[in-house]
């Protein structure tokens, strides 16, 4: 059998999104996914499409991606439910103020647009926010979609051109050969790693599961407008050893409402945990106090895939692995679905020895090498 | 002769028997407990508070489920949309 260009092993939306993108590159691409595609992290995820400052690659990745999300918004099925709704990060008090502030020149700078909006504006926009806030950054280019269709959509275009989905687990991924659980043996140029938290296929990658919790509730049309994040929410997301939690609120087309946040190490279980549930709802109610008199229909978790740096490993697996056919496309954590497109069009670049639109240096995996890197995440 | 209690459907007001229950009493009155998000008109399905088919607006309240509540004197009751 002559064999893949590229055996990519995961088909969330990272791997759906490099399965597509090599296949546009004319490749023979095989996908295999052991559980239902979309149905790890994908499934689990807001699908909140932002543009995110932490560090100078965390925004020219969210940026670029973001870009892309934009340019393909059109062709989207309706299914995937994209809506341009914008972020509004909202600021408590002056000092969260005096970020928004600063947070705006480095959008500006950065090409993206984000406007200040003033404690009355901030109210207008949002009327179901608590009086006395400070104000707020407005972006209106972040989006929403609805992650598993957006996932599918990438993978049925794969499809279309040609590529084959294998539903099996990848039993072991080593020097171009990939063993399937049923028995099934792909013989692969090269081999994409875009797997999330639950992986075994190379033990020394370096992702920690980061636990999320996520509410739905009925439809309430009208009661958000746009994505509501707390300006705290960077305080906490930086985090790395404590439990936090954050408000982050969702409009979604059918006017349900999607709420979280939360973040959690070292906790592994699928369940969801009451005490953390009620510390995010309550965190939720003291911005939107009308929250508390809308139903709940669903509450579930998550794992993110978390890396020490916060930032993917796309690229060559150089460095964590002697093997020169594997490639990583992984450790997204909570900006998976914002940064696939652009993930995969930087990975398949990598593979092409083609230039991208910017510089992949910063996720390359074998920066975990470096003691350094880590010890200043 | 049982007892009837008037309850006012999407603008109408209705006799029904006391002890009726609010998804009960719209189905008499032919109308929709809610409008799916696809538009269709839907109704008690499973009448027991399991399947969320007949949440109605109730005294202003959106997503009541219908088929759990008795019809009170007076309560205002809409299709939810």
């Amino acid at each position: 059998m002559q064999p893949f260009d590229a055996v990519i092993i995961g088909a969330g939306i990272v791997g759906s999104a490099v399965a597509r993108e090599c296949a546009l590159a004319g490749w023979r691409v095989g996908v295999v996914e052991g559980g239902t595609p979309g149905s790890g992290a994908t499934g689990a995820g807001m699908g909140h499409l932002v543009v995110m400052d932490d560090s100078p690659a965390q925004l020219a990745l969210t940026a670029y991606s973001r870009s892309l999300w934009r340019q393909q918004s059109e062709r989207l099925p309706k299914s995937v439910e994209y809506e341009s709704c914008g972020t509004i990060w909202v600021a408590a008090d002056d000092e969260e103020m005096a970020e928004v502030t600063s947070r705006q020149k480095i959008y500006e700078n950065a090409g993206v647009p984000a406007e200040i909006l003033t404690a009355s504006q901030l109210a207008a926009a949002e009327p179901n926010l608590r009086s006395g806030l400070a104000g707020g950054l407005l972006v209106p280019g972040d989006a929403v979609v609805y992650p598993p269709a957006a996932a599918g959509c990438y993978l049925t275009e794969a499809r279309g051109l040609g590529a084959e989905v294998f539903l099996a687990r990848a039993v072991s991924a080593s020097q171009g050969e990939v063993l399937l659980s049923d028995g099934v043996r792909l013989v692969a140029k090269r081999i994409v790693l875009a797997v999330g938290a639950e992986c075994d296929l190379l033990p020394s990658l370096p992702i920690q599961k980061r636990k999320g919790h996520l509410v739905i509730t009925d439809r309430y049309p009208g009661f958000l407008r746009h994505q509501l994040v707390e300006l705290g929410y960077l305080k906490s997301a930086h985090k790395v050893t404590e439990d936090s939690v954050a408000f982050n609120i969702q409009p979604r087309q059918t006017g349900q409402l999607l709420l979280g946040s939360s973040r959690q190490y070292g906790n592994e279980e699928r369940e969801v945990d009451a005490d953390v549930l009620r510390q995010m709802i309550e965190r939720a109610r003291q911005y939107m106090p009308g929250l508390q008199n809308l139903s709940v229909l669903r509450a579930w978790t998550g794992f993110r895939a978390a890396t020490a740096d916060k930032l993917p490993l796309i690229g060559p697996a150089t460095g964590l692995s002697d093997d020169a056919s594997l490639w990583l496309a992984a450790g997204f954590e909570g900006l998976g679905i914002t940064n696939a497109p652009g993930a995969a069009r930087l990975l398949v670049n990598a593979m092409l020895g083609r230039e991208s639109a910017i510089d992949a240096e910063p996720y390359l995996p074998a920066r975990m090498l470096e003691p350094a890197r880590l010890s200043h995440a | 002769m049982p007892d009837f209690i008037s309850v006012t459907i999407n603008g109408t007001p209705n006799r029904v028997a006391r002890g009726t229950s609010i998804a009960a009493a719209m189905l008499l009155a032919a109308q929709p407990n809610r409008i799916s998000i696809t538009g269709q008109p839907r109704s008690a399905l499973c009448g027991m508070g399991i399947c969320f088919e007949c949440s109605a607006v109730v005294n202003g309240t959106p997503h009541r489920r219908t088929c759990q509540i008795q019809c009170e004197p007076d309560m205002t009751v809409e299709t939810d949309r």
